[in-house]
């Protein structure tokens, strides 16, 4: 029985959540002995204050709106995909791959090719879990937690004993050819007269990142398939008696949500870094569970929760830079952003449901429980 | 007797290494056999480990420095609990949250204490645990094959090791010989009917939860107190998922989850001396290889190819009163 | 001599959030005797017993025991006031054996071994003194249904439970079975425990009963002495109005072939054969009705029919052969063969409970061309289909946009109906129609079924009450353990005869001992458990 209106489900709940999430965060800073008024100004600044800060907000964001989707989509299918770290970086190893060995004439092809490559990459990493839940029943959570680890391994193994070029030290693939670097804001803006941020890295994977978070829109909420992916989330049974092949969908789902996740490697291998390095994606693919979540696993939520967070990382760098508060204060603000809107939902729900209890009269007829 | 002696060493640091593994598995299976999920025991080793060797460095006691992990390792169990048992939210999403939490805060706090870039201070003398010898180790060292055996791998420990491997004959015997072991059992299997007995359910969950967190709490002042000497970043390093891994292995069983772990133990020395595998079996393995192994072998086990492993029944659900 | 009420209830009130499913509930029960509660489903009956059990906290009220005032704040303190309470799901722990399961909660002491012997000590008592016979070692999951039953009523027993709320215990019983059920009561009534019978079989009001109440929509409507009243009289308590008890229906004229299975095979994940070599033929125009105590492989007849789970054999569907290997069939094939499937599990299967009504209304027909523009679904074109069925079922509310959790559970069912009815398809598939669903849409959804067979539509009926079976078929088969005992014709059988072939018995023109039918139903294997 529906106790609250659908706009307090949506927007009151996480947004609560949130506030509880901020303040912890405050009396954390408060706690280590500094100013949070003061810290948040100067991440506003550091962050939101220029087109260098913008330029690595949206550089972050666009991490997060992968990785956040990737969460996203396999949520609708009840599928709790851990695995975005693993799928990133083997989409990382796929984008290296396709821009060292394939010859581009032109950094569009490039990133098309590249982006089919870390999708595919990525996949694939999702899908030997994906397999092992759809045929085997084994707990996609655990074995996605397994699969980073090792992708951890394997790409350590493959930087230092194959893409490593010969004679140099650490372990990272070539420098990606000149042909294959894409442009960056800075360069699209540049056209339409508007002065941006040469140094900053975010570049035209952001406008892929949003064209997939409407592409998956379109997918969840229009299209038979994710008609179905949502039918298998809210009831494998009922799936089943319609005609869904759960293992389809299993399959299927995973594997949007490992391209996704794979994807990211678009921005952070090519855009960026241009050469594969190790740990290249710096936990992104964790903050994505975080982003899907504070987004209701909806495309456009997960477009917003991935700006916040963006604006959370190049914030902390910046306050990292410019006091003594490390960099790991995003960690713990991830964590409760996590545990508020994630796992203390019901925490804010329950009184929420009393006072809207309150609020409303006898139950109308015909609207009984089954 | 080199290569005996070379064996011994690896066994011994086998040993060391699969502590932490054993604590933090037995800590698991607590928790899941009560229907609890946790894979937040990465984050509950990494915070003891953290105020363990801080609070060992700041008053010089290594006990009140364990103490003081079993404290940070309960506070985040008590999350944990709150959120799975007393919101019945979900159990593997609070488990994420508290890793990160664990990993960002020790840092914090590490920083905001010693300013020496999130590590702790060495520790030194009595704020560390020391090696115990065991009675007549020095006097038979000499006999052989039986001498080193007894001096190098079973005496020598810290004292946490030995209540490590202790803690699985007790577990074993707490879980199937006590009442508390059979509601503990029932209540991840059926929480209803535990219920229905007029027994709470909730209460025994966080019973569960809390003996994971002391658990949790030793195996991470195992890291930086006795295994090392001081906290550093990150120093959990993927052993809270290894010991998941284990559990799963274990299929959720005292005696198997001291074999499990030593087995991963056993990797994890491996992973130190390729030389030593290089030797006996004439092939040279990848350390990135056995660094994966683990991860791979529970995959394997997960697949059910080498029997399946069943997991309680009620786990990861919290438990709502059927209407 | 005036003796205290054993329980007495006075101004009970309850409320799930915004549902009040009971209302200022007064009742006395006296000692000794075996007190029955009766109404429909959601009448709040288990609630009020669940309250007594202290398994929920009312939100007022007072409760005595014996004339003083109880605070039975939990299930414990139920527990230690005497009171016992075997659910309609049961309270079991799978993998644990009969004793534990029986000592589980009290425990003497904190070591495991006493309470052990003690625990087998006292269940050979019991078994002795009411003839509950159960093995003491075996695993819960590997006895029957029945046997479960019995471990219940043991665990209230070994706590000295005076007092013993049962609620629908027969629903997984063979009338064979209840019968024995209700033996054991009677002998309990007579050691001078208090029963409580939580039920909504009218018949086993009438047979074990000395008083009853009868309760609807979360109120008491009345309280009687069981023989002072009337089967008629308590189906208009319960309802409200005078109701039909039967279905009104002319003969059937049975057509062509239209489904015929033979030597229908199903094995479980297990590998236990749950049909073992089915043989039916269902003609267009009529009923098939099939009766059975739940758990002997109807479900798994519905689910190879409606595809979504394999078997080997042949089923002809009008003629020609379909897969039954899940190779080249599913749900969507099946469909589009002219099968409709009601399942019997409206909750799990039928419906998706978050989704709004329209979005039900597609679930299974989401690949129908008319509900589709270009590769994207069209929405609206499905909303107004919706609309549209809902007013010729009288859902209510006739809200698209309102999830099916918010509709009631016989609202809930004509939107399942709705959707498959609708499609007019050649066989319908039907289990437990009018479970869990008001009386007032039990004759409606009666009649849907029957219309639908009057226009030449073959229909498959599968339920386990035997009242329903009897009323709607145009001919009987009985399921048991996997395989079709027989086939009967509703005028040529009684509900005694085919009670036996329920529990596997086929010469049933001779006598047959409860202790035959009992030992027959535990070779059955491993039974389902409740819904």
């Amino acid at each position: 029985m529906d106790v609250m209106p659908k706009w307090a489900e949506v927007i009151l709940v996480p947004l609560i959540s949130l506030l509880l999430a901020a303040i912890l965060s405050a009396l954390v800073i408060l706690a280590i002995g500094e100013d949070p008024v003061a810290a948040v100004k100067l991440m506003v600044t550091g962050a939101l204050g220029s087109s260098y800060g913008w330029g690595y907000t949206l550089y972050y964001a666009t991490n997060f709106m992968f990785t956040g989707l990737a969460v996203a989509v396999a949520f609708h299918a009840r599928l709790f995909n851990i695995g975005g770290e693993g799928q990133a970086a083997l989409g990382g190893l796929g984008v290296a791959l396709a821009c060292l060995y394939i010859p581009w004439p032109h950094w569009s092809l490039a990133l098309v090719g590249a982006a089919i490559a870390a999708g595919l990459f990525g996949a694939a990493w999702a899908a030997i879990p994906a397999w092992l839940q759809a045929k085997r029943g084994s707990h996609i959570v655990i074995t996605t937690i397994m699969f980073n680890f090792i992708a951890a391994s394997l790409l350590n193994y493959v930087l230092v004993n194959m893409l490593r070029p010969k004679g140099a030290m650490d372990p990272a693939s070539a420098r990606f050819p000149e042909a294959v670097q894409l442009p960056t804001l800075h360069d699209l803006l540049a056209p339409l007269g508007i002065e941006f941020s040469k140094a900053a890295p975010a570049n035209i994977s952001l406008l892929v990142a949003i064209a997939a978070c409407v592409v998956i829109w379109v997918l969840i909420w229009r299209t038979r398939l994710g008609y179905e992916i949502r039918s298998y989330g809210h009831s494998e049974s009922a799936a089943r008696y319609a005609g869904m092949p759960p293992n389809r969908i299993i399959m299927v789902t995973m594997l949007i949500s490992g391209a996704l996740a794979g994807m990211m490697a678009i921005n952070n291998v090519m855009g960026e870094a241009e050469r594969l390095v190790m740990n290249a994606v710096e936990g992104a693919g964790f903050i994505g569970i975080a982003v899907a979540l504070m987004g209701r696993s909806h495309p456009f939520g997960v477009f917003i929760a991935a700006i916040l967070f963006g604006f959370l990382y190049q914030g902390g760098a910046e306050l990292a830079l410019w006091t003594t508060i490390p960099r790991d204060l995003i960690v713990v603000i991830q964590a409760l952003v996590i545990l508020f809107t994630g796992a203390l939902d019901n925490m804010v729900r329950m009184p929420l449901e009393r006072v809207f209890l309150a609020l409303r009269s006898a139950p109308k007829p015909g609207r009984k429980e089954g | 007797m080199d290569i005996y002696l070379t064996l011994i060493q690896l066994l011994d640091s086998t040993v060391r290494l699969a502590t932490p593994l054993l604590l933090a598995c037995l800590a698991g299976l607590y928790s899941e056999r009560a229907g609890i999920f946790d894979i937040g025991l990465e984050g509950k080793m990494l915070a003891a480990a953290f105020f363990s060797a801080a609070i060992a460095a700041m008053t010089g006691s290594v006990w009140i420095g364990l103490l003081a992990g079993i404290a940070a390792s309960l506070v985040l169990s008590a999350i944990h609990g709150i959120a799975s048992i007393t919101f019945r939210g979900n159990q593997l999403i609070s488990g994420v949250a508290i890793n990160f939490l664990a990993a960002g805060m020790t840092v914090l706090i590490a920083q905001a204490w010693f300013r020496q870039g999130g590590r702790t201070p060495s520790l030194i003398g009595k704020a560390r645990f020391e090696p115990i010898t065991l009675p007549f180790a020095e006097a038979v060292q000499d006999v052989p094959f039986i001498g080193p055996l007894y001096y190098e791998l079973i005496s020598g420990h810290s004292i946490l090791v030995y209540v490590a491997f202790a803690a699985v004959p007790l577990t074993w015997w707490v879980l199937f010989r006590t009442r508390f072991g059979l509601r503990l059992r029932a209540v991840g299997e059926n929480p209803a009917a535990v219920d229905t007995a007029g027994v709470s359910v909730v209460g025994l969950r966080f019973a569960a939860v809390a003996i994971c967190g002391v658990l949790c709490g030793i195996a991470g002042a195992y890291l930086s107190t006795a295994l090392q000497a001081g906290f550093v970043k990150d120093m959990a390093a993927g052993r809270g998922f290894i010991a998941l891994a284990a559990l799963i292995f274990a299929k959720w069983r005292p005696w198997h989850a001291l074999y499990a772990t030593l087995l991963f133990g056993l990797f994890g020395a491996l992973e130190t001396r390729p030389d030593v595998i290089e030797a006996v079996s004439g092939i040279k393995v990848q350390g990135q290889l056995l660094a994966a192994l683990p991860y791979l072998m529970t995959v394997i086990i997960l697949a059910g190819f080498v029997g399946k492993a069943i997991p309680p029944r009620a786990g990861g659900e919290p438990y709502v009163k059927e209407r | 001599m005036t003796r205290d009420p054993a329980i007495e209830l006075k101004g009970i009130s309850k409320a799930f959030g915004p549902v009040h499913a009971n209302k200022d509930i007064s009742i006395r029960v006296m000692p000794g005797t075996i007190h029955g509660i009766i109404g429909e489903n959601g009448a709040g009956k288990s609630t009020l017993m669940s309250i007594l059990y202290g398994f929920y906290k009312a939100d007022k009220g007072e409760i005595f025991l014996s004339g003083k005032k109880a605070h039975i704040t939990d299930s414990q303190a139920a527990i230690a006031a005497g009171i016992g309470m075997v659910f309609q799901h049961f309270k079991l722990v799978e993998n644990f054996t009969v004793l534990e399961n029986v000592i589980l909660g009290a425990e003497d002491g904190r070591l495991l071994k006493p309470s052990i012997a003690k625990a087998r000590r006292s269940l050979l008592e019991l078994a002795a003194d009411y003839g509950l016979n159960v093995d003491p070692d075996a695993l819960v999951q590997d006895i029957g249904v029945g046997m479960q039953q019995r471990v219940e009523i043991l665990k209230a027993l070994y706590r000295q439970a005076d007092i013993l709320i049962l609620d629908e215990p027969t629903g997984v019983l063979t009338p064979a079975e209840a019968d024995q059920l209700f033996r054991i009561l009677n002998r309990l009534r007579e050691e001078g425990k208090t029963i409580i019978l939580i039920t909504h079989k009218l018949r086993e009001i009438m047979d074990i009963t000395d008083t009853v109440s009868v309760m609807r929509q979360g109120e008491m409507t009345a309280t009687v002495k069981t023989s002072e009243t009337s089967p008629a009289e308590l189906a208009e308590l319960m309802v409200g109005r005078k109701v039909l008890l039967r279905v009104d229906k002319t003969p059937a004229k049975p057509g062509a072939v239209v489904l015929d299975i033979t030597d229908l095979r199903v094995k479980d994940e297990k590998g236990v054969e749950r049909l073992r070599g089915i043989d039916l033929q269902v003609r267009a125009g009529e009923i098939l009705g099939i009766a059975g105590v739940a758990g002997n492989g109807q479900s798994e007849l519905l689910e190879v029919l409606g595809g979504y789970a394999n078997g080997t054999g042949t089923i002809a569907m009008n003629g020609e052969k379909i897969d039954l290997t899940g190779k080249s069939s599913n749900g969507q094939s099946r469909r589009a063969r002219g099968i409709a499937h009601v399942p019997e599990d409206r909750q799990r299967e039928g419906l998706i409970m978050d989704f709004h009504a329209w979005e039900n209304v597609a679930f299974g027909y989401h690949n129908d061309p008319a509900y589709r523009s270009g590769v994207l679904m069209n929405n609206a074109a499905i909303r107004e289909d919706t609309t549209d069925k809902m007013q010729r079922f009288d859902v209510r509310p006739p809200d698209p946009r309102l999830a099916a959790k918010n509709f009631s559970g016989g609202n809930q069912q004509k939107i399942v109906l709705a959707r498959e009815i609708e499609r007019n398809p050649d066989l319908l598939l039907i289990g437990q129609p009018t479970r869990g669903v008001d009386i007032g849409a039990i004759e409606f959804i009666h009649q849907q079924i029957v219309a639908l067979r009057d226009k030449g539509k073959a229909v498959l009926l599968v339920s386990v009450e035997l009242d329903e079976i009897m009323a709607l078929s145009d001919r009987i088969a009985v399921m048991f353990d996997g395989q079709i005992m027989g086939e009967r014709l509703p005028s040529e059988t009684d509900e005694k005869e085919l009670g036996l072939l329920m529990a596997g018995i086929t010469d049933t023109y001779n006598e047959h001992s409860v202790d035959e039918v009992q030992d027959n139903l535990a070779h059955v294997h491993a039974p389902e458990k409740g819904a």
